[in-house]
């Protein structure tokens, strides 16, 4: 057994090798389309992700548009959140406060000035996750390239990261799915939230489906990039503008960050 | 004395059991490659067949070790690519879910008695987004046609 | 002072079996509610996104950490040597074995993913204080099955005292991991706080004694063994000195969340317009779990009757019920503070518009479920004290061994 374990990482003679360049060319083809219309191809990953980059969001809470939720949508769609269905004997009601949520629209008002603000909020994207530090069975893990998600093969659903999560970030999944999408698996019992669009990550896609959607509407409200590189759009941003962190005193470090907030 | 007759017995009928499955399985080959998948047309899977067929969960939790954890999406053994090859579609060229007790997944999980359970939470057909006009007529000129027809909601059918 | 002589409990089998009976339809009802949970999903639950932790979790909770209190009898007379206690030390062990797998099961049993137990158990995530608190509860188990044959068996006799030292300290460490389960949340604010860790150990003192106060005085009327005033007159008096604890811990937790300005809304939120939260907290909470057993147990008269210690007892377990739906579900309920300083105006996920609770109600499969895990443990007990020798056969005055303090004034009284 152990040395046909072993074997797994043998080479591959090349008619097949062939055979694989195809199927993987479709697979990309079926997951990412946008690959194949994009002037530059990105190819899907092959090597491991490093610590390198550092993904991140910059909201600019001054862009972004009270009523619009094109971000919401954005994500539901691309990430299969729409497909969701309410179990018919659940009332609507509770059906709301049980599906799951990547992304938020959310509307604030100052105590004292009376200033509103409208915000996105999502998972954060913490460097020190506290979602990450409870999980018992190691689950819920930090990429290199610090995307925060749940590994749903292990993922018992015992919900004690979303107890930890000071953003609310986190979703269980209550009921029976069908449907899903190739390129993001759910099923009943785990827990998940946003993962930056991982699947874009690593095929090598610009952004996500909220920077893009936001764009498309004109605001910019959202920029997307690698907190790591100086030269980065949003380096840049987040060296001229100022900008703060949610629940800053945790010390979390996020990587998703606000300004006008 | 009669405890070790007994025991033996067992044990003799368990291992023709055993055995009388595996050259089953072994005869049986073709049946489970649904007909009308790509895979259908192939010689063999990514590995020579004796080897997938025991040992594709190995190859598949491998691959994905590496690709939720690493982020690596060019490995071989991916479950997507398990599904789009073994896809078969029915007469309005709609996919059929790979885990249907007739279909490639689910038959041979049915006749082996093995839980299959990947399905619960991955897509059991080529499920990629949803695509704009354009794009599917830039897959039809590639040729993929069949492939990019999402079921998504069941909206496109 | 006689030899203390354990024996089986021999209640009528007509008797036993109707006991054992209606525990296993309690048990068999909660099996049926876990296979409705598993099989439709989390939704037909109250529990939520927003409120993850529901009844299940008060059961499971209140079980556990009643294991380690329970536990308490045989330690006090083990590691404290008061020799009083000692005849009660079988039933003790025995009853924090029982509670804690009634209680884990429960916890188990709601996971959203219970067939891989086996992940749990294969994966360790070592920052995690859960999966801490796994090795906590095996280890608590081993120890207490352990310290049973060291009571139980003449050879374990020399082992007494150091495996009860072990395993006092061993349910320290659990019921402080328990604690700190929530202790650890830094972004609830109810859970904010140093002192929880503390208060759930004195609360699981009272919760342990309550139980095994029922237990013990169902089990020896049922059997009419004799119990005389001075077992009872002791343990009443214990409860008393816990229950006065954990109202003294609530004090302590609650003004040292007022002072701090920071949790000064989560508090007036509890105490004033919590709505079921702050109901429970002042009439569940206080009240029942707190004030009226403390009444019973110091009266002059009320404390002599076994009836009314009975009664106290049930209320400090109903009320720590109440106490665990308070901490568990109501911070829950209480909306993450995560913009202070700001109202939410508008929400797409429960963030407390205008400080509006998470919403939550307890389904009937989740109490199922938790009601499950009491009857689990109760069978255990049940069952064991029946085939082992876990109950002395007389509590009478004359046959427990005099405490030491009581031993020194005789000595002095009537020098032999
Ligand atoms: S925002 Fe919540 S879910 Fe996201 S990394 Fe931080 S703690 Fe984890
Ligand atoms: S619900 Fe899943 S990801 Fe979250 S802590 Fe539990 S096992 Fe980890």
């Amino acid at each position: 057994m152990k040395d046909e374990n072993e074997a797994i990482d043998e080479a591959v003679d090349p008619s097949r090798r062939a055979f694989m360049g195809v199927a993987a060319g479709v697979t990309a083809a079926v997951v990412a389309p946008g690959v194949l219309l994009h002037a530059v191809a990105a190819a899907p990953r092959s090597e491991p992700v490093t610590a390198d980059v550092r993904w991140g969001l910059l909201i600019d809470t001054a862009k972004c548009v009270d009523g619009c939720s094109a971000c919401v949508a954005a994500c539901d769609r691309e990430n299969g959140l729409d497909m969701q269905s309410k179990p018919e004997s659940q009332s609507p009601l509770k059906w709301d406060s049980q599906k799951a949520v990547w992304i938020r629209k959310v509307k604030l008002q100052d105590n004292q000035t009376g200033r509103v603000t409208t915000l996105p909020m999502m998972c954060q994207h913490c460097e020190h996750p506290p979602c990450v530090d409870v999980c018992p069975t190691g689950a819920s893990f930090k990429r290199a390239d610090g995307i925060v998600m749940v590994d749903r093969h292990l993922c018992i659903g015992c919900r004690y990261c979303m107890m930890a999560c000071p953003y609310k970030a986190r979703n269980f999944i209550h009921e029976a799915v069908h449907g899903q999408l190739t390129a993001v698996p759910r099923g009943k019992g785990c827990v998940e939230s946003c993962n930056l669009c991982v699947h874009r990550r690593d095929f090598g896609e610009e952004s996500t489906a909220c920077v893009d959607a936001c764009a498309a509407e004109g605001h910019h409200a959202i920029v997307f990039g690698d907190l790591k590189d100086p030269a980065s759009p949003i380096s840049q941003l987040l060296k001229d503008m100022p900008s703060r962190q949610i629940r800053e005193d945790l010390s979390l470090n996020t990587g998703v960050r606000y300004s006008g907030v | 004395m009669a405890t070790a007759v007994l025991r033996a017995s067992l044990v003799a009928v368990g291992l023709v059991w055993t055995l009388a499955v595996q050259t089953v399985q072994a005869e049986d080959v073709k049946r489970y490659v649904v007909e009308g998948s790509r895979a259908a047309g192939l010689e063999s899977c990514v590995e020579p067949t004796e080897r997938i067929r025991r040992q594709h969960m190995e190859f598949i939790k491998h691959q994905r070790i590496a690709t939720v954890h690493e982020g690596i999406r060019t490995e071989k053994y991916s479950l997507s690519g398990c599904v789009d090859c073994h896809i078969s579609y029915d007469q309005e060229r709609v996919p059929r879910p790979i885990n249907d007790p007739d279909q490639f997944c689910g038959a041979c999980h049915a006749f082996a008695a093995i839980d299959l359970n990947c399905f619960d939470c991955h897509a059991a057909v080529p499920n990629g987004a949803r695509l704009d006009a354009t794009a599917i007529a830039a897959h039809r000129a590639a040729g993929v046609g069949p492939l990019v027809q999402s079921r998504r909601d069941g909206e496109d059918h | 002072m006689k030899r203390i002589v354990y024996r089986e409990w021999r209640i009528p089998p007509a008797r036993y079996w109707s006991i054992l009976g209606i525990l296993a339809a309690v048990a068999g009802t909660a099996v049926l509610a876990f296979g409705y949970m598993e099989h439709t999903g989390h939704w037909v639950t109250g529990m939520n996104n927003s409120v993850v932790w529901g009844t299940p979790h008060v059961f499971a909770v209140f079980l556990i950490i009643a294991a380690s209190g329970a536990l308490n009898i045989a330690s006090i007379g083990t590691v404290f040597h008061k020799p009083i206690y000692k005849p009660l030390g079988r039933l003790s062990g025995l009853l924090a074995v029982a509670l804690l797998m009634g209680g884990l099961l429960v916890l188990v049993m709601d996971l959203g993913r219970p067939e891989r137990l086996i992940v749990a158990m294969t994966n360790y995530n070592f920052s995690s204080i859960f999966a801490w608190n796994i090795f906590l509860y095996t280890g608590f188990m081993v120890i207490v099955i352990a310290y049973l044959w060291t009571m139980a068996d003449r050879q374990g006799g020399p082992f007494n005292r150091p495996v009860g030292i072990l395993a006092f300290l061993w349910r320290l460490a659990l019921t402080t991991g328990t604690g700190a389960i929530f202790g650890f949340l830094v972004a609830r604010q109810a859970y904010d706080a140093a002192i929880l860790a503390p208060m759930f150990v004195i609360m699981s003192f009272a919760y342990g004694l309550a139980i095994f106060m029922l237990v013990l005085l169902f089990a020896f009327n049922d059997e009419g063994r004799p119990i005389g005033p001075k077992v009872l007159r002791r343990l009443k008096n214990l409860l008393g000195v816990f229950v006065a604890g954990v109202l003294y811990f609530t004090l302590v937790y609650h003004l040292t969340n007022l002072y701090g300005a920071k949790n000064d809304g989560l508090e007036h939120w509890l105490m004033l317009s919590g709505g079921i939260y702050t109901f429970l907290f002042w009439v569940g909470w206080v009240l029942i779990g707190g004030l009226l057993p403390l009444g019973i147990l110091y009266h002059p008269e009320l404390s002599k009757e076994r009836n009314w210690i009975v009664a106290a007892c049930s209320l400090v377990i109903l009320g720590g019920l109440a106490t665990l739906y308070v901490i568990i579900i109501g911070s829950q309920a209480y909306p993450i503070q995560m913009f202070p300083g700001q109202t939410i105006l508008e929400s797409g996920f429960f963030d407390g518009v205008n400080g509006q609770p998470g919403p939550y109600s307890p389904t009937i499969p989740e109490v199922l479920l938790g009601l499950g895990g009491v009857a689990i443990a109760l069978i255990i007990t049940v069952v064991g004290v029946r085939v082992l020798q876990f109950l002395p056969e007389s509590l009478a005055d004359d046959v427990v061994p005099v405490d030491e303090e009581t031993l020194s004034e005789e000595a002095f009284a009537k020098p032999a």
